[in-house]
């Protein structure tokens, strides 16, 4: 073992590095020995929780992951689904969250930067990207800087990358004030024949280290990602790591040009806890060992020790395993590219890690007990505290005033301040931009089909009540890509929570993820790749910490077999505008309690799944047969923000009938009952008689035309009017 | 942009690599397509313009070959001083992706003989960097010798350079493509080639291209 003089290893070193007595405790049993600095590294990362998912796996377990068109599901670095004509769709997302508050710009571009790599390392091209942003008080001054920066990031790294950003969604509450939320999906494509997994074989293969050097960033990055912020948060910034985008667009041609030829084994990025997990993962799911000489690390710095270079998070790195007469064949192709090419280890059969450096052995462990020994929780639950009852309403406003403030207030306002910094057209397949759609329409090139693309969850609904809040995410993902007309096929989850250590917030995971579970099965909506982000939580200076609101956002993904059969938001004139599925007037935890009475209360809408399943079913299916010419879903703010939304996509007005009798009109038009769509079609009886024999329920909301909307008062307000309110928040916050 | 190059020629376009130094023989248009050359870390296009093709690309023009830039192809002419003035950071400082419209401001030439003088069109732009400069007397002789070629404009033509609605990255005289003397190089900064299929949302972009063919290939 290494004689230099670091930190003497015993149990308060571990704990600093993150790891328990007991893990400790584990850690010499395993070893048999008290393990070196590198060792004690490398066994805090991967039993962190970022890495190990220690606290949330035993529940993770229980949700559906398997469909006939499932390919491959969790495990693998990326969900693969089938999409037809021999292709796949991979796609993943995961959060870059306390990096983003220490450092938005950086944090938020190698988020972006990570999930790309998951997608392509699959051999999948990234055709797509999307994001789920969570943001405090608008009136924090801290929001603005954090906006600013992750806005920057997200869209410096995807344009410069040249993948267009299609879509995502944005909320505002002060629970994230100190602890923001950036989860990055990726979505590519590629054939279902050349799909490349992680799972490393063939004794004496040669493992290649490729991209971008290996520099001192984001060191125990994965375990700062493991545990609260504190007042210190911003002095660790220099765990956050910094992105090349232009390296990692070099990254992909030159990985899917190899993955063209036969030369590769096994291939994984390099991610959180970068060389240790991706040759600890490769090594460990192929049942080998993995000697490793550091000496031949590429490096950007001079005097890394074996420690540093095995916890770096530089970024933009691939680890491979070739075969072993083609190394020369894909070391042309790096060359060509200009990236770092560098044979650094091989496989053996000691089922170890042995990392060498400067002609020492740095660590050795058996990778079997560091796997399945790996800590696995199930801590305390406690009921989530319960929202207050709903107050007897008495409406202050009005409809139009209640509408007016609704479509400017902060989670309902325009995105487009936020999209127009995306390159949404790059590539030349983005049939429906950011905001035209319910969800995201990305042509597969050389092909007619399209993927449907979203990403939800409304995290107010899952502090009220988790579990109902789990299943809605994924009823309101499946319901986005159904209003496109595409058919949904499967979800990626990124489940944020605050500490898992207190017993109401781990009783919210438990509960969102039941749910989740629920509307999945209900729905054949299976979970293909995911990620979880716990300790999601802000320490205040009084030495409180406070929790985000459970955010279990839900990336989805659909397909149609004829793109061109994609409806979006706009409707032409002379429409009836129809409601299908039924309303209630649900306002427990509405968008319009909360901006006009300033109350958070009552239960949220019920879900029903088997209504979800039918209403939606009816829909697509009278999308793909040309009936319905235009749909958006009824989500935050209700039917009447969901009818101004689709006036101010398009060019024709509308004009509403009376709402429901026998319900008061707030609750009519701002209630926000699910599983309902808006649609607009030539023929409203028609659509009636058909909704009727589906036993979906159905009624005129009013017909197309005219410049703006017509409420049923009789008073118009013009669209130049609704896209001036919808339109102020973003820039006047911002550009200030 | 090859998709779009494709669809209106139906044959594929010859990719040249930037370490290249000739380019292929009998060539009837080279372009110079979007993207973040070398990342942009330094200026715009700076890098790209010393890129060992370019050598083949200067001697192409000196011949009179057709050019067209468009986006960072764009950067990359005026850098490589193929095409006068530069473009600076966005005035809002601010990547913009959105649709802008654009004013023909002369159909004599093969890039704009499918449109009429003063023809406006859709095209979505995506840059970071589009904010057109030169010193006064630069835009003046563009001016006068009619060498600007496209300005961004309001849906019915209204030209208003201080109006950010209408002039989005702040370029002077609003002007948002320009030509060489002789009139065969093209910079540009938004990008037509991804308006060229109705699928996409129309096919205000494709004259640039079916004008091209004709006037090239005949």
């Amino acid at each position: 073992m290494s004689a230099k003089a670091q930190r003497t290893v015993d149990e308060a070193l571990a704990r600093e590095f993150g790891l328990t007595a007991e893990e400790y405790g584990n850690v010499l049993s395993i070893m048999g020995r008290t393990p070196s600095f590198t060792e004690l590294g490398i066994f805090s990362v991967m039993w962190s929780e970022h890495c190990s998912y220690k606290s949330s796996r035993a529940y993770l377990k229980t949700l559906p992951t398997t469909a006939p068109w499932v390919i491959h599901g969790p495990g693998e670095n990326a969900g693969v689904v089938d999409i037809g004509h021999g292709l796949a769709a991979i796609f993943k997302m995961e959060s870059h969250n306390h990096p983003s508050f220490i450092e938005p710009y950086q944090g938020a571009a190698t988020g972006v930067g990570g999930i790309l790599r998951d997608v392509f390392t699959m051999g999948a091209r990234p055709v797509a990207n999307l994001n789920a942003l969570r943001f405090g008080d608008p009136n924090n001054p801290q929001t603005r800087r954090i906006v600013d920066g992750v806005v920057r990031g997200v869209g410096g790294y995807g344009n410069c990358v040249g993948v267009p950003t299609v879509g995502g969604e944005i909320n505002f509450h002060p629970a994230y004030d100190g602890n923001p939320l950036v989860n990055a999906m990726t979505v590519g494509v590629a054939r279902q024949d050349r799909i490349f997994l992680s799972a490393a074989a063939g004794i004496g293969n040669p493992v290649i280290y490729v991209g971008s050097r290996t520099g001192r960033d984001g060191i125990h990055g994965a375990t700062m990602s493991s545990s609260e912020f504190d007042e210190d948060a911003l002095a660790k910034r220099p765990t956050v790591q910094v992105g090349d985008p232009f390296v990692e667009k070099l990254l992909i041609e030159a990985c899917l040009e190899l993955m063209a030829t036969d030369a590769i084994v096994a291939i994984q990025d390099m991610g959180a806890a970068g060389l240790t997990s991706s040759a600890v993962e490769m090594a460990g799911k192929g049942g080998v060992g993995i000697d490793l000489d550091l000496d031949n690390v590429p490096q950007r710095e001079r005097g890394m020790t074996a420690y540093e270079m095995m916890l770096s998070e530089s970024q933009e790195r691939m680890l491979i395993v070739l075969r072993p007469d083609r190394t020369e064949q894909a070391r042309a192709i790096f060359d060509k590219w200009e990236l770092d090419f560098a044979v650094i280890g091989h496989l053996t059969d000691t089922g170890n890690i042995v990392i060498r450096h400067k002609g020492e052995v740095e660590a050795e462990i058996p990778l079997a007990p560091l796997a399945d020994q790996a800590p696995v929780y199930r801590r305390p639950t406690a009921p989530a505290q319960k929202p207050q009852p709903m107050e007897p309403i008495i409406d202050p406003v009005g409809v139009e005033q209640a509408l007016i403030r609704l479509i400017g207030c902060p989670d309902l306002a325009s995105r487009a301040w936020v999209y127009n910094q995306y390159d949404s057209t790059v590539g030349g397949q983005t049939v429906r931009r950011p905001g035209a759609a319910d969800a995201a329409i990305v042509k597969v090139e050389d092909t007619e089909i399209g993927l449907a693309l979203t990403t939800d969850c409304t995290p107010r609904y899952c502090r009220a009540n988790a579990k109902l809040g789990g299943a809605q995410a994924v009823a309101e993902a499946w319901r986005n890509i159904t209003a496109t007309g595409a058919r949904p096929l499967a979800v990626t989850d990124n489940l944020n929570f605050g500490s898992p250590e207190k017993p109401e917030v781990m009783g919210q995971f438990v509960d969102a993820i039941a749910g989740m579970g629920e509307a999945c099965r209900a729905l054949d909506f299976p979970v293909v790749s995911g990620n979880v982000s716990l300790y999601n939580e802000t320490r205040a200076p009084d030495g409180t910490s406070q929790s985000i609101l459970p955010t279990p956002a839900i990336g989805g993904l659909g397909v149609l077999e004829n793109v061109r059969q994609a409806v979006g938001l706009e409707m032409p004139e002379g429409c009836d505008v129809m409601l299908l599925g039924e309303t209630k007037g649900q306002l427990g935890q509405s968008i319009w309690l909360r901006e006009i009475l300033g109350a958070q209360d009552g239960e949220p809408p019920e879900l029903d799944l088997a209504a979800e399943r039918r209403n939606g079913d009816f829909v697509r299916g009278l999308i793909l047969d040309g009936t319905v010419i235009a749909c958006h879903d009824v989500a935050d703010g209700g039917v009447l923000v969901a009818v101004t939304e689709m006036v101010m996509a398009g060019q024709a007005g509308c004009v509403l009938d009376a709402p429901q009798s026998g319900m008061r009109p707030e609750a009519f038009w701002f209630g926000e009952d699910q599983s309902r769509y808006v649609v607009a079609v030539r023929d409203g009886q028609a659509l009636a008689t058909l909704a009727a024999q589906a036993g979906v329920p159905c009624r005129r909301l009013g017909r197309s035309g005219g410049e703006g909307l017509t409420l049923p008062s009789g008073s118009t307000i013009s669209k130049a009017r609704l896209l001036a309110v919808h339109s102020e928040f973003f820039p006047r916050l911002m550009d200030r | 942009m090859a998709i779009a190059l494709r669809g209106v020629t139906g044959q594929a376009p010859a990719m040249v690599w930037h370490r290249d130094t000739a380019l292929p023989a009998g060539l009837d248009l080279v372009v110079l397509p979007g993207g973040f050359s070398y990342g942009d870390y330094l200026r715009c296009g700076a890098m790209a313009a010393h890129a060992p093709i370019m050598a083949a690309i200067r001697e192409f023009a000196a011949k009179g070959g057709h050019i067209l830039g468009v986006c960072n192809g764009f950067q990359i002419l005026t850098e490589a001083q193929l095409l006068p003035g530069a473009l600076l950071r966005n005035a809002a400082l601010r990547f913009l992706s959105q649709d802008c419209f654009l004013r023909v401001e002369r159909n004599d030439t093969p890039f704009t003989r499918h449109w009429a003088k003063g023809d406006v069109y859709r095209t979505p732009m995506a840059h970071g960097d589009g904010n057109y400069i030169a010193e006064a007397e630069t835009i003046r002789m563009l001016e006068d010798t009619g060498r600007v070629a496209f300005r961004y404009v309001a849906e019915n033509g209204r030209l208003d350079a201080g109006d950010p609605q209408l002039n989005p990255n702040g370029s002077m005289n609003a002007i948002a493509g320009v030509f060489s003397e002789n009139l065969r190089i093209c910079g540009m900064m938004p990008h037509p080639e991804d308006l060229v299929d109705p699928l996409m949302g129309g096919e205000d972009g494709k004259p640039l291209f079916t004008g091209l063919v004709e006037a090239l290939v005949g």
